[in-house]
């Protein structure tokens, strides 16, 4: 029998950058129950950091407001949703260009939607100008299916 | 962070030993500017050996340096890359510009 895994996770902030640490810690010890690779938990680290940041330096620009996280595990899968109430994006196309930045001077790179996409299986992102920004990641943790095969192998040889 | 200057060699050694991200890389960038301005090195080692997060906060932070330490007369190398650090780097292009090294210098 394949272990059926469903739990769910929310997580408010306020916008500081000190708690970009927390949240991508948080959501990694969440995602921990898929039982993922090191490496596969890295890119779920990543990816929350990256969509962390914008929420507090573009969503917010220096103002207080709060981060919201919601998290889904199903099966194989986690589902990460990340928002912000602040300032919106008004070209999301253009946001996601690799190396483009509102923020040169800040030492922004523009590389945050090109890091997401590349380290998660979907990124969708729902923007409204002055209401907010809505980024939704989806990863399969392989690791799981692996890992299940090889326990209902196990079950069938035992049961002989 | 932990810094070596080697005088003979006009060589500036950064041990990064945070995770790097947009608020730890505020306090790493301040540090490194000090420093490079203080020694006007010829080269500057990031040494990323100990790192065990990092995100595009890194390029940015490796960018600026690099800028800093060439205004300066110096060059900038990146050294004991992880490898999800390295796919980051790679992603920004900047290894096209800036050399990665193993080499055990601390």
């Amino acid at each position: 029998m394949k272990s059926e895994i469903e739990n769910e996770m929310k997580l408010e902030f306020i916008s500081k950058s000190a708690n970009e640490a927390f949240a991508r810690i948080t959501v990694a010890a969440f995602a921990s129950q898929l039982d993922p690779t090191i490496e596969e938990l890295a890119d779920i680290k990543t990816a929350v950091s990256e969509a962390v940041t914008n929420c507090i330096i573009h969503g917010y620009d220096k103002k207080q407001g709060i981060v919201k996280i919601f998290a889904r595990l199903k099966e194989n899968e986690i589902m990460i949703e990340i928002s912000d109430k602040g300032k919106g994006i008004e070209n999301i196309d253009i946001a996601k260009e690799p190396l483009y930045t509102t923020k040169p001077n800040l030492e922004r790179s523009g590389m945050g939607f090109t890091i997401m996409e590349s380290f998660m299986d979907t990124v969708d992102v729902e923007s409204v100008v002055g209401l907010g920004t809505k980024v939704t990641m989806r990863k399969i943790i392989k690791n799981k299916m692996e890992n299940d095969e090889a326990d209902d192998e196990f079950e069938m040889i035992t049961k002989e | 962070m932990e810094s070596k200057f080697y005088e003979e060699d006009k060589l500036l050694v950064f041990r990064i030993t945070e995770e790097i991200d947009d608020f730890s890389v505020q306090k790493i960038r301040r540090r490194a500017d000090y420093e490079i301005e203080r020694y006007m090195p010829k080269k500057v080692v990031f040494d990323f050996d100990r790192v065990t997060f990092m995100d595009s906060a890194g390029i940015g932070l490796i960018i600026g340096r690099y800028k800093f330490a060439k205004m300066l007369g110096g060059t900038v190398e990146l050294a004991n890359l992880t490898n999800s650090i390295k796919k980051i780097f790679e992603m920004s292009g900047i290894l096209r510009l800036i050399p990665v090294t193993n080499l055990e210098i601390i």
